[in-house]
């Protein structure tokens, strides 16, 4: 049964009049503040065997005040959803520092550091209550793509693998977030199976709660990387029954516009969208001001395209804050209603005439 | 979007219902069975239906395995899928492979409700539609009543119940076969057809499909009675409101096209209308099998009736050369003059055939066989033509002409021939130089046969340089006449930045291939030539300024950088296998017969400008035609080729010690690894990889170093050649002025040339080196590079200096053992020869260099002990500066 929190449910009314802010880039705000190795290992991996600067996820164990640091600073900038410094904390992309068995314990104190700093915000401004997301990554395995050139018919991983590992990120979240992320999705396959998870987590724990899904354009050629248009990644995940439904990262306000706006057609669920603060110039930075950026994502609030707005790599509080000064008296876009007919989808949509 | 009234589900992706996908299953040939797949989608299919059920097939592995190639082909999986099996297992698996919204077919309740609600919740979750069946505890439904009851019971389970949307539900009422002979089975179409109607009616949102080929069962064998069939079938059935049926896409006869008599009698079966239907149509359905052909060839002698200019024109197009003489004298003496049949009907004839061929319905290979008919017209009205001009002292006339000749050094002309014929065929005079021709011969001949423009051919590198060199002569000569580029290796950009700056007076143009090259020349000669001229000048301006900015913005490595990130393996821990002989092996006359099968088809359709993959292009929408024609042709050549023994092939291979030494690989003359006789050099890719974790390349990578704790290592080298003789027949089709067949042999003899290389390399790691003694790889496995070990050629990717061929010769003593010399720009002679170097280990693999930069050219230079100039004159199209 679905059990969504009081939060939740003053936020999914409040979404009806007015478009919610999502936080900005967790990963760009860290690297900002100049962690070191030591940072990372704290006191309790300081004699671990592989180097781990650089994993973010892990701060929440080691260094958790740098994350609250980041979490204030959206909170404090309007931010009504903040997303748990969890992108990473599954059993799979931990691999990479040899840390798989802390991934629940990553994913659990992630989700205990944002609840925290939202609670704190809810207490200070109860007429804006703040709402926590567990994010959930696309992993650093794809289900649709081979990793070898020579054999396109290879995987280095199945679906009840990747299935399996969400589920012990989402299973150590659930109880704390009050919906999930599933984001930055590029192998809508690796979607299906976080989506599968996620199922099979309510079903254990007897309670259900909110799923909100983003998908990413990897260039212009308008397609995610394991090739699918918006219109059929929308139509492959729709059994969610998502809260919500969007893009983020890879691309910059201007270049996602028309593929929010493909999705906005189709979907008949709320649109979130969390660009980029541009495309990364030749030293991977992000040059978009905030001015910039709510300048391009104005218009998307007036002409009612969009439910949930945010920021994705590059985008700071200056960001987040300059784009809810923006949109603040805009009137989120009407979720449409779609007539029931049988959609499929490969890489491109398909429908049967209503 | 793509949105539709009735969808198409390819059904030949089946194991159950087409014997050749089975085989290909059952052998393991997943490309092939790839190919299958795209067959539907190009013929139309929106929706691909795939069963693995075999007894011999593994379902799960086989259905797992196919789905994963299937989602990198995006031709295809553009579309959605329906998985088809009757085991769960393979449902599930399948489920868990595609990214998009799949159909599962099918789940039912014939092992209870609660199997069947325990599946729909596991497709809900896993986000795909199902095709639920008209089957329960009792069996399958065969009447109206009993089928729609079936259907109403399981949309309520699954719509109350399970959640189920109802606009995922897709019922399959039982398509079952009619006129069997068995009175009950009589009225299983009407069934079908009501039960339709009411799931319409009563199930909203609810879909319905079928597996139509079973209608017509009882006519297996008489595939036009079973199409008719299916075409009432569906006739009917769709007012119905079937939405969607599984069928073989490329295969539907439209209703109003099946013969009255035929269609009436198939109605009858179908609706059931009188009980006398089956054996009424049991009478005539022998009449109507195979009846297609027949009608064709009745319509195809119908054009000798035509007027005698249709009847030319009618032979052009079609390539026919059978009538082509009569035809031509019934022609001339109608006419005032012979030059008036050459001006009229063939001129007519062959516009007919540019048009045509502009506007993509005929081929490359149809217009070089027109060519032959255009000649063999010509040759006979020649005689007349001359006497008439001792008589009165007149002259032919003609668009303009064109001279052509493959630069100095190179062999390869197949492509220039196709542009040769493609020009004469559009009224050009032609003065074809042959091969290896120095510049100061092109030149002379230019000025004697006084030219309107210059054609230069090349496909090895060297010849970008022999080209450039002919544009200077002619500036230097104040020529100012127009130069064509063209051949593989050429490229605008280089055209642009080397060849046009050299050459200021004319115009300089580069042809992508034949079918530009008419238009091309049309311009340079014709009325606007000047503004022409001109624009190619600002095009080529334009193309040097963009390589200047791309030159700059490529980030490359230093030589060290890129040597600090070599491949690399634990050569310690890894023995090299031994081969079996040391030293240089001579194989003479090779049977021919025994290349055929390792002959890899696709390039040889490219060089005839038929762009696809073999064999689906012999099904292609546009080329299939035209492809099919010209592999027939080239098969009953090839036969005769081989029955007469038109070429001899020749092959010498040889294995050495050796260790790699730096990008270096030093070549030893025993085992003690002590004394050097020779060294392959290699060329390291200077590419920034950046994050992405491949190595920077050398080919000296793939040999153990010389002191290796896991042994020492060999490499091994080849010359195959299967053109000992090709220029003599080559030569002799040309004087007969057969064109067609020329180019055709000399494609042949290529391939051939290229299926030994292939050939042997197999013979090499199964038996003289003897590495892979099991390999069994298909012909298709070996073209996908499927093997361990790999043989690239000096003068292409992996190492693109063409002077490597040296040493290789010489280690082979190639020229003695095999007739094939090395040009003095290392090309080939004959063309069809392939050389290259063996290494074993399994992970080695193809790669090109890339652009380099002067370090590495300064350091090879030196390692090779040759100059930095000559090394840049050799290396010139690789340079990622300008020397």
């Amino acid at each position: 049964m679905a059990q969504s929190s009081k939060i939740w449910d003053e936020l999914t009314t409040a979404s009806e009049s007015r478009i919610l802010m999502l936080d900005g880039a967790m990963g760009t705000m860290l690297q900002k503040q100049n962690l070191q190795e030591d940072d990372f290992r704290g006191e309790r991996f300081k004699d671990w065997p592989s180097p781990l600067q650089g994993n973010n996820d892990l701060l929440v164990l080691t260094k958790p005040e740098a994350v609250e640091k980041v979490h204030h600073a959206f909170l404090e900038a309007g931010a009504d959803l903040i997303e748990t410094n969890s992108f990473n904390a599954t059993t799979i992309s931990q691999a990479d520092y040899d840390m798989s068995d802390l991934a629940p314990e990553i994913a659990r104190a992630a989700a205990k550091v944002a609840r925290k700093c939202a609670d704190e915000w809810t207490a200070k401004t109860p007429e804006k209550p703040r709402a926590v997301l567990g994010s959930v990554g696309p992993m650093n395995k794809t289900l649709s793509i081979s990793p070898k050139v020579e054999d396109p018919g290879f995987r280095d991983v199945t679906f009840d693998e990747v299935k399996d590992s969400y589920v012990g990120q989402m299973k150590a979240m659930i109880d704390i977030v009050d919906a999930i992320l599933i984001e930055t999705v590029f192998d809508t396959l690796n979607c299906k199976a976080a989506i599968a998870a996620a199922r099979e987590v309510f079903a254990d724990v007897g309670y259900e709660k909110p799923i909100l899904i983003s998908g990413t354009i990897t260039d212009r050629s308008g397609r995610t990387l394991s090739g699918q248009t918006p219109e059929a990644f929308w139509t492959s995940i729709a059994h969610a029954k998502p809260f919500a439904v969007g893009l983020n990262c890879a691309l910059g306000a201007d270049e996602m516009r028309p593929h929010i706006e493909a999705l906005s057609r189709v979907a008949d669920t709320r649109i979130m969208a969390f660009p980029n603060a541009g495309l990364p110039n030749a030293f991977g930075e992000y040059d978009e001001t905030p001015d910039d950026m709510q300048r391009q994502m104005l218009p998307w609030a007036e002409e009612g395209l969009v439910n949930i707005l945010g920021g994705c790599c590059g985008s700071t509080p200056g960001h987040i804050g300059a784009i809810a000064k923006a949109v603040v008296d805009a009137a989120p876009r009407t979720v449409p209603t779609q007539k029931p007919t049988l959609r499929l989808s490969g890489l491109e949509p398909f429908q049967i005439a209503v | 979007m793509n949105t539709t009234q009735f969808i198409n589900i390819g059904e030949r992706t089946n194991v159950a219902g087409s014997a050749r996908f089975k085989k290909l299953i059952v052998k393991g040939d997943f490309d092939k069975a790839l190919s299958v797949a795209r067959q539907q989608v190009e013929s139309g299919a929106q929706i691909i239906d795939i069963n693995m059920d075999d007894g011999l097939i593994d379902g799960v592995a086989a259905m797992t395995r196919y789905l994963q190639l299937l989602a990198g082909e995006p031709d295809i999986s553009r579309v959605p899928i329906m998985i088809d099996s009757s085991k769960w297992e393979v449902l599930e698996a399948g489920l868990k492979c595609v990214q998009g919204k799949a159909v599962v077919n099918s789940i039912s309740m014939k092992e209870g409700e609660e199997e069947f609600l325990a599946h729909a919740r596991k497709v809900r979750d896993l986000g795909a539609a199902a095709v639920v069946m008209a089957f329960d505890e009792e069996g399958q439904a065969e009447t109206a009543d009993h089928k729609y009851e079936i259907c109403e019971r399981a949309y309520k389970l699954l719509t109350e119940k399970v959640g189920f949307p109802p606009e995922d539900i897709i019922f399959d009422p039982n398509i079952f076969a009619v006129a069997t002979g068995i009175e009950e089975h009589n009225d299983y179409a009407v069934a079908f057809f009501e039960a339709c109607k009411r799931i319409k009616a009563n199930l909203p949102y609810a879909r319905i499909s079928g597996g139509l080929s079973n209608v017509s069962f009882a006519f297996r064998g008489n595939n036009p009675v079973r199409e008719a069939m299916h075409s009432v079938f569906l006739y009917h059935a769709i007012p119905a409101g079937l939405d969607m049926a599984i069928v073989n896409a490329g295969q539907l006869t439209i209703y109003d096209d099946i013969p009255e008599e035929l269609r009436e009698r198939v109605e009858d079966v179908i609706l059931n209308r009188r009980p006398d239907a089956t054996d009424r149509l049991l009478d005539i359905a022998e009449k109507y099998r195979g009846d297609g052909k027949a009608k064709a060839q009745v319509v195809d002698d119908e054009w000798r009736k035509l007027p005698v200019e249709k009847r030319l024109e009618h032979a052009l197009v079609r390539g026919i050369t059978d009538f082509i003489v009569e035809d031509t004298e019934e022609a001339r003496l109608g006419a005032d003059r012979p030059l008036h049949v050459i001006e009229g009907p063939l001129m007519d004839g062959m516009n007919v055939v540019g048009d045509l061929f502009g506007a993509g319905k005929m081929f490359l290979p149809q217009v070089v066989k027109s060519a032959r008919v255009m000649k063999a017209s010509v040759a006979h009205l020649l005689p007349f033509m001359e006497e008439e001009k001792e008589r009165l002292g007149t002259a032919g006339s003609s668009n303009g002409k064109v001279l052509m000749a493959t630069v100095k050094g190179d062999v390869h002309d197949i492509g220039k021939n196709i542009v040769g014929v493609v020009l004469q065929c559009n009224g050009y005079d032609v003065v074809d130089l042959g091969v290896m021709v120095p510049c100061d011969k092109i030149l002379a001949a230019a000025k004697e046969h006084d030219v309107d423009m210059i054609g230069l051919s090349g496909l090895i590198t060297p010849s970008l340089d022999e080209m450039v060199f002919v544009g200077k002569e002619m500036q230097r000569l104040e020529m100012d006449m127009p130069l064509l580029i063209g051949g593989a290796t050429t490229s605008k950009t280089h055209t642009a930045v080397k060849i046009e700056p050299a050459y200021k007076n004319g115009p300089t143009v580069y042809v992508t291939d034949a079918s530009r090259a008419v238009g091309v020349v049309g311009q340079l000669l014709g009325e606007g030539k000047e503004g022409y001229s001109a624009e190619l000048r600002a095009d080529y301006k334009k193309a040097r300024e963009a390589h200047q900015r791309g030159q700059s913005a490529k980030a490359r490595l230093t030589l060290k950088e890129a040597r600090d990130n070599p491949w690399m393996t634990d050569w310690d821990n890894y023995s090299p296998p031994k081969p079996t002989f040391l030293g240089t092996k001579t194989l003479k006359d090779y049977p021919l017969s025994e290349l055929r099968d390792f002959i890899d088809w696709t390039p040889f359709f490219a060089t005839w400008e038929l762009k696809g993959r073999y064999p689906a292009i012999l099904e292609n929408e546009r080329y299939g035609e035209a492809a099919t024609d010209l592999f027939r042709d080239a098969n009953a050549m090839l036969d005769t080729m081989i029955a007469e023994k038109w070429v001899k092939a020749n092959a010498v291979y040889g294995f050495w010690p050796a260790g790699q030494t730096g990008d270096d690989i030093a070549i030893f003359k025993d085992e003690g690894r002590s004394e050097k006789t020779a060294t392959f050099h290699g060329l390291r890719q200077q590419i920034s990889k950046g994050a992405n974790g491949k190595a920077n390349y050398s080919i000296s990578d793939f040999c153990a170093p010389v002191n290796s704790k896991g042994g020492g290592d060999y490499v091994g080298g080849f010359c195959v050649t299967a053109g000992l003789g090709e220029d003599e027949r080559s030569n002799q089709f040309k004087e007969a002025g057969d064109d067609y067949n020329s180019i055709l042999f000399k494609a042949l003899c290529d391939r051939l040339a290229e299926a030994f290389a292939e050939h042997l390399h197999q013979r090499v790691r199964r038996e003289f080196w003897g590495y892979a003694p099991d390999e069994t790889f298909s012909g298709e496995e070996l073209i996908a590079e499927r093997y361990d070990g790999i043989r690239p050629a000096p003068g292409y990717p992996a190492q693109p200096d063409h002077t490597e061929k040296a040493t290789l010769f010489r280690l082979l003593n190639a020229t003695e053992e095999t007739d094939v010399i090395l040009t003095q720009s290392f090309a080939m002679h004959p063309a069809s020869s392939v050389s290259g170097i063996y290494f074993s280990h399994p992970d080695s693999v193809y790669f090109g260099v890339g652009k380099i930069e002067k370090d590495q050219v300064e350091d090879y230079a030196r390692r090779k002990d040759m100059s930095v100039e000559d090394v840049e004159r050799w290396l010139a199209p690789i340079l990622n500066y300008n020397a």
